[in-house]
């Protein structure tokens, strides 16, 4: 499949500017399906009405507002509108370089993979020395009348870009209450190490796969032929156990007879 | 009160179940790890009227409401495969309360195109302490667990990560979601000239800081909407006092405004209070399946949810 470009821009912070083109690193799988009108197949179209009188309002009619903490609506104007959006422009500033993993995880929202945009020397080394310091940097830019911030990341030679959650977005870890509960002893810390070790391995992202958009997309293609769809369902059980200690010794016994026999 | 602090937990939690290593079972709930604060723009008619949302047949030229509508999916142009919500639910997965922890990999080997959205595992009852000693464990060993779970209908590949004492779980894109990243362009193996190494690495660290600023990931859009609003607002410009939509009855009782129902929905996650609700009974809500929850809703009065999805019903229940 040939990547199409989304997007040029130029990294820039000191004195250095590194030209890229962005390439979306996610495909959209979801099954997208159409609503239609039961009685005709007809997909049907949404309008915005008038809870007034159910009359529909033109779409070059239609205002937006915001509604006050009062409950009050204020409106706001297409040209105030347009003068909230940002500047256009090439830029992509980082704003500063931080440690690789400051970011949490929970600030990611889409990736992105650069590539270089006409020379690639400066791509190349800047991939190359990000790498070497272990370094990632927080990046804002203006994408087709849109802000966005993001995290620059580089791995094999190879820049990404992610966009990240607003700082109001992202939910303090300090929220979370810790609980102390009894202590551990050392014998189950360790079994547990060795119950970890024993279902270690790489991560192998091919190994899963969304079975319940598989099993749609049977269904449709049955459909589509004209056959009767057989659903089926799958169920499964398990034992429980009593102390933790006990638990972990037969999770290691169980372990290590499955490596065994397989 | 621990039992105080569960049910606190309970109430904000989008899931629970039980975390299982080896033969370990330990009680969770899931948290949501992010919070939208978007401010929606409503639509308004040209006098300041909210809008609401309808669907309508352009064959027919007339209204259709939600129980009118089937889902169509094209396989060929204007050729469409029907689906109903039922066959839809009888493919769903077994509704599961366990994530089964039977993998663990090295923490960095999940590339960050995979990650989709955080959670935060919390323990509940009995289970701090083997919460306690897999957080440790995980930690130690630099190791993220790999399984996949059943949350609202829907089959997730989750990644469970140890930090600072707490569990974090990261929904994960397919393989298939992601695709290869080889980018045209980038030169497979090139040498590169040490000085303009050294040049990079020096510009690098000149822009490099401790922490985090989060003044420079705030959402300045925003806020500077909000601004402008709370401007017009204080001089009387261009403000419209909101109709009470909701008491209006007969014809345009089930015309829906599903931004409302959003709206008000992140308001009250938002808000300190608990929401005063008698379904508090935990998780319940999400073993009902559509129909039921419908009828729930039917008994509660809450309007416009023949339009609902599944998620949006059992946050209007919840809220009711």
């Amino acid at each position: 499949m040939s990547m199409r470009a989304l997007w040029k821009g130029v990294i820039r912070f000191g004195e250095v500017s590194v030209p890229v083109k962005f390439y979306s690193a996610v495909e959209d799988r979801n099954i997208h399906f159409r609503l239609l009108h039961e009685t005709d197949h007809t997909p049907v179209k949404q309008q915005m009405v008038d809870p007034r009188n159910g009359k529909p309002v033109p779409r070059e009619q239609i205002r937006r507002g915001l509604e006050t903490d009062t409950g009050e609506i204020v409106m706001i104007s297409p040209e105030e509108l347009d003068s909230l959006n940002p500047e256009p422009s090439r830029e992509i500033e980082i704003t500063r370089f931080v440690d690789q993993g400051r970011i949490n995880y929970q600030w990611y929202v889409r990736p992105y993979f650069l590539g270089p945009d006409g020379i690639e020397e400066n791509y190349v080394v800047l991939a190359r020395a990000l790498e070497k310091e272990k370094k990632e940097g927080i990046a804002r830019w203006t994408m087709r009348n849109k802000s966005y911030i993001g995290a620059l990341d580089a791995k094999n030679g190879q820049l990404k870009l992610i966009t990240l959650r607003y700082s109001g977005e992202v939910v303090n870890e300090a929220e979370i209450p810790r609980k102390k509960g009894r202590n551990f002893e050392p014998m189950e810390l360790k079994m547990a190490e060795q119950l970890v070790d024993a279902l270690a391995g790489d991560f192998d992202p091919t190994a899963y796969r969304n079975e319940y958009r598989r099993r749609v997309m049977d269904l449709i293609n049955t459909k589509a032929l004209g056959n009767v769809y057989r659903f089926e369902k799958a169920k499964k059980r398990r034992a429980k156990f009593a102390s933790l200690t006990d638990t972990l010794k037969q999770s290691l016994d169980r372990v290590r007879k499955e490596k065994k026999s397989a | 009160m621990p039992e105080q602090e569960d049910k606190e937990l309970r109430r904000r939690s989008i899931w629970s179940g039980t975390l299982t290593f080896g033969m370990v079972s330990i009680p969770v709930v899931l948290l949501p790890g992010q919070t939208s604060q978007r401010v929606r723009l409503r639509m308004l008619s040209p006098d300041g009227t909210p809008l609401a949302r309808r669907y309508y047949c352009p064959a027919e030229d007339r209204p259709v409401e939600r129980e009118e509508i089937i889902r169509g999916y094209e396989i060929e142009k204007g050729k469409f495969v029907t689906i109903t919500e039922k066959e839809l639910e009888s493919l769903q997965p077994e509704k599961s309360r366990e994530i089964d922890l039977r993998r663990f990999v090295p923490v960095e080997q999940i590339d960050p195109e995979f990650l989709d959205r955080a959670y935060f595992l919390a323990p509940v009852g009995d289970s701090a302490k083997p919460y306690r000693l897999l957080t440790e464990t995980m930690e130690k060993a630099g190791k993220a667990g790999i399984a996949t779970f059943v949350m609202r209908d829907k089959e997730y590949l989750v990644a469970i990560l140890a930090e600072n004492g707490l569990l974090m779980a990261e929904t994960l894109r397919f393989a298939d979601e992601i695709r290869s990243s080889e980018v045209p362009g980038i030169p497979a193996d090139r040498t590169i000239d040490s000085n303009r190494l050294k040049a990079m690495v020096k510009e690098i660290r000149n822009a490099s800081a401790d922490e985090i600023e989060l003044n420079e990931l705030k959402d300045i859009y925003t806020e500077r909407l909000n601004e402008l609003a709370e401007q017009k607002r204080a001089a009387g410009q261009d403000l419209i006092s909101s109709p009470e939509r909701e008491k209006e009855s007969g014809h345009t009782g089930n015309v829906i405004d599903l931004m409302q129902v959003l709206k008000r929905n992140i308001e009250k996650e938002d808000s300190k209070e608990p929401a005063q609700s008698e379904k508090e009974a935990g998780d319940s809500l999400d073993d009902l399946n559509k129909t039921e929850l419908y009828n729930n809703a039917k008994q509660l009065q809450i309007s416009g949810r023949s339009t609902m999805t599944r998620q949006e019903l059992i946050n209007a229940i919840r809220n009711a």
